[in-house]
């Protein structure tokens, strides 16, 4: 290498000395060599440096996301004994179950504390409630674990170390002083948030939970999956095989392409005024959401869909109708098989597409607060990114934490589709 | 040499296209791709049980001819074809006539070899299987069989009846088409240069099976190898620029053509 350098070198330096008309061939293409290596070379360092730029905002992205989200996945609770008088509780060994439900747990808890700390009750109460399923526990000491205002998860998690006047005014000084003790005791500690994953939305950050937007999204999904795959492929084997080639397939195909173009909130619009007050269904549920999700992801199902049947060799097609398959036998033994890895990968990349859409699914009510987990597709709920929209509109900052959880939650579905699509592509790619 | 290569207005065929057994007898054809036509007027009988070579330079016409035969070109939107095509006295382009069954009885082997991405069995087996040929699972493996002993390649993967058919090699390939093709039990097969992108040793092959294939069937080859016209055929059209120049016995258009474009085209000064 450093032999043939210095020749080139040499020529170069004696070829500069001599006229143009002077120079061999050889010579001029010397000469023009540094000029293109330098070409490629510079190309090179600008494609290298839009992918590093490119990596790098995936990068800040993702840490960031993740610096904040991670936390949501941490509760604090603090361990505490509590008695379970018989006596303020109303309850005998022979109470009935109703009875038990309606006992006044939550005051229990409350009285063990002062007044201004404020141990939410709804878990606690319920897991009181099973306790006393058994009579045996009454007037006994148990030890439970008390989940934590949202102020306290924050401030244990994130501002302990700080002095008390560098911390938020969210906590007085009172209680921060019971916090210390707590935490010198070691009855404070933080858990795997669990809650996070089995509860629906809440006013109290620290029971709010992302179960109902999953099964939301979930639910949503698959009315857009089970409308968009068939009648997209349907529309999309019409138009490549048998429309005939006229003006009005024209028409149909330039209006498929400018769909697929339409803004989303359009789409939102158009379910609300065709869907709701047209066809009656009920605002804010999966069913609906489904639906508008459809008309959206329809375009890019038909494209793609098209684009893998043209992409099926005609060699393939002309050997079929040479043995005198007919064309529906051509279409659904050949092309439809070979096309199936390109329509399937559209089709998760809809999908894709779909579970991160907000705004359609904001026209048509899912933005509503909904507590419960949605059952069946004609319950009203939300989806996971409404349910980060709300939330990082909330002042708390436990929610924002949220925020970053669910972020994180809809990232890894996102990746998990995603890789589905590659994987069952690579699985049914025949190769010819 | 540029004269030679113009159109020729109102042209007659010199020879003899006509047959006293034909088995495909096509008549006053014409074709167009649109405006442009590329076939003019063109009548040939192909007689049963021949082999009849299709030949001439390139864009001469002669695959678009042969690809009329079992309306292949159907599919082909813009393509028209005026006059008729025969088989068995009946117009294939007539008004009732379906390509389906149509095709069953004219088969075709295509210039590339295309398997189907399957097992060299359900190739082979496509054909009777859409067709309801085969009443049982052994009636179908003895088709499947039948079918690839006659083109020559049972011998070779009888023991991977079930790998992909599109793992063999080019000239293997090119032979599992023509079982294919056959397992259907054509009356007539036609072959678009089946040979040309195979090397000789697989050609020599195929030129052999179209040999023993003559007694069963009907063959109609286009090729652009003189030798391989010379060797397989009992007869030779000669195309050109949509027009049917010559026709007569291989060996004679080989030897003594009557027209001067033929002889033009086979001492190699055009083409």
């Amino acid at each position: 290498m450093t032999d043939s350098k210095t020749t080139n070198s040499n020529t170069l330096t004696e070829s500069k000395n001599m006229k143009p008309t002077q120079l061999t061939t050889r010579q001029k293409v010397e000469l023009s060599l540094s000029r293109r290596r330098a070409a490629e070379t510079r190309f090179r360092m600008y494609g290298m440096a839009s992918v590093f730029f490119g990596m790098l905002c995936l990068v800040v992205l993702f840490t960031d996301i993740a610096s904040k989200g991670t936390a949501a996945f941490k509760q604090t609770s603090l361990k505490t004994e509590i008695f379970l008088d018989s006596s303020y509780l109303g309850l005998t060994k022979d109470s009935k179950v109703d009875e038990v439900r309606f006992a006044n747990f939550e005051g229990l808890i409350k009285r063990q504390f002062a007044k201004n700390f404020k141990p939410s009750g709804r878990k606690e109460t319920r897991e009181l409630f099973k306790l006393l399923a058994n009579p045996e526990v009454l007037d006994t000491t148990i030890s439970i674990e008390l989940l934590m205002d949202d102020d306290v998860d924050q401030w244990f998690k994130h501002d302990r170390d700080l002095s008390t006047d560098e911390t938020n005014d969210r906590l007085s000084t009172k209680q921060l002083s019971w916090l210390n003790n707590w935490v010198e005791e070691g009855r404070l500690d933080t858990h795997f948030n669990t809650l996070f994953f089995t509860n629906g939305d809440s006013r109290e950050p620290e029971l709010a939970g992302i179960h109902g937007a999953i099964k939301g999204t979930l639910l949503t999904l698959m009315v857009t999956l089970l409308l968009s795959f068939p009648i997209g492929v349907a529309a999309a084997i019409y138009l490549e095989e048998f429309a005939p080639r006229n003006r009005m397939t024209e028409i149909v195909e330039i209006n498929i392409n400018n769909l697929a173009a339409v803004p989303s909130i359009i789409f939102g619009l158009l379910g609300m005024a065709i869907f709701i007050n047209v066809f009656g269904v009920s605002r804010s549920t999966p069913l609906l959401g489904g639906l508008v999700l459809t008309l959206m992801t329809l375009p890019t199902i038909i494209i793609s869909a098209r684009a893998a049947i043209k992409s099926v060799p005609p060699s393939i097609r002309e050997a079929a109708y040479g043995l005198g398959a007919s064309k529906n036998q051509v279409v659904f033994h050949h092309v439809l098989p070979l096309a199936m890895p390109g329509m399937l990968t559209g089709t998760i990349l809809g999908m894709a597409q779909a579970l991160g859409e907000t705004a359609p699914l904001l026209m048509i009510g899912m933005v509503a607060f909904v507590v419960d987990v949605p059952g069946f597709i004609n319950d009203p709920s939300t989806v996971l990114p409404v349910q980060i929209f709300l939330w990082s509109d909330s002042p708390e900052r436990a929610f924002m934490e949220r925020t970053s959880g669910a972020i994180l939650v809809l990232l890894s579905f996102l990746v998990l589709m995603n890789t589905t699509a590659v994987i069952l592509r690579r699985r049914l790619e025949r190769r010819w | 040499m540029s004269t030679s290569m113009q159109h020729i207005e109102n042209h007659i065929t010199t020879g003899i296209p006509l047959s006293q057994n034909p088995k495909l007898a096509a008549r006053n054809v014409d074709v167009f791709y649109g405006d442009k036509q590329a076939i003019f007027d063109v009548s040939l009988d192909i007689g049963a049980n021949e082999v009849i070579a299709l030949i001439g330079p390139s864009g001469c016409g002669k695959s678009t001819f042969l690809r009329t035969l079992n309306r292949m070109n159907d599919t082909i939107d813009i393509c028209k074809i005026k006059g008729e095509i025969l088989l068995d006295d009946e117009n294939i382009y007539g008004a009732d006539v379906d390509t389906v069954p149509l095709r069953a009885r004219v088969g075709m082997v295509f210039q590339k070899p295309n398997p189907f991405p399957k097992s060299i069995y359900d190739n082979v087996a496509y054909g009777p299987r859409i067709h309801g040929l085969a009443q049982s699972r052994v009636e179908l493996d003895e088709t499947v069989e039948k079918s690839l002993q006659r083109a020559g390649l049972w011998n070779e993967v009888k023991d991977r009846l079930h790998a992909p058919g599109t793992g063999l090699s080019g000239g293997q390939q090119q032979r599992l088409c023509i079982a294919r093709t056959i397992a259907v039990d054509p009356e007539v097969i036609l072959m678009d240069e089946p040979c040309s992108a195979l090397d000789p040793i697989a050609t020599a092959k195929i030129e052999e099976l179209i040999d023993e294939l003559r007694e069963k069937y009907t063959i109609a080859i286009v090729t652009h190898s003189m030798q391989q016209a010379a060797r397989v055929s009992q007869r030779t059209a000669y195309f050109h620029l949509g027009q049917l120049i010559e026709v007569n016995p291989t060996k004679q258009v080989f030897t003594t053509p009557q027209h001067e474009l033929t002889e033009a085209y086979i001492t190699g000064r055009f083409g």
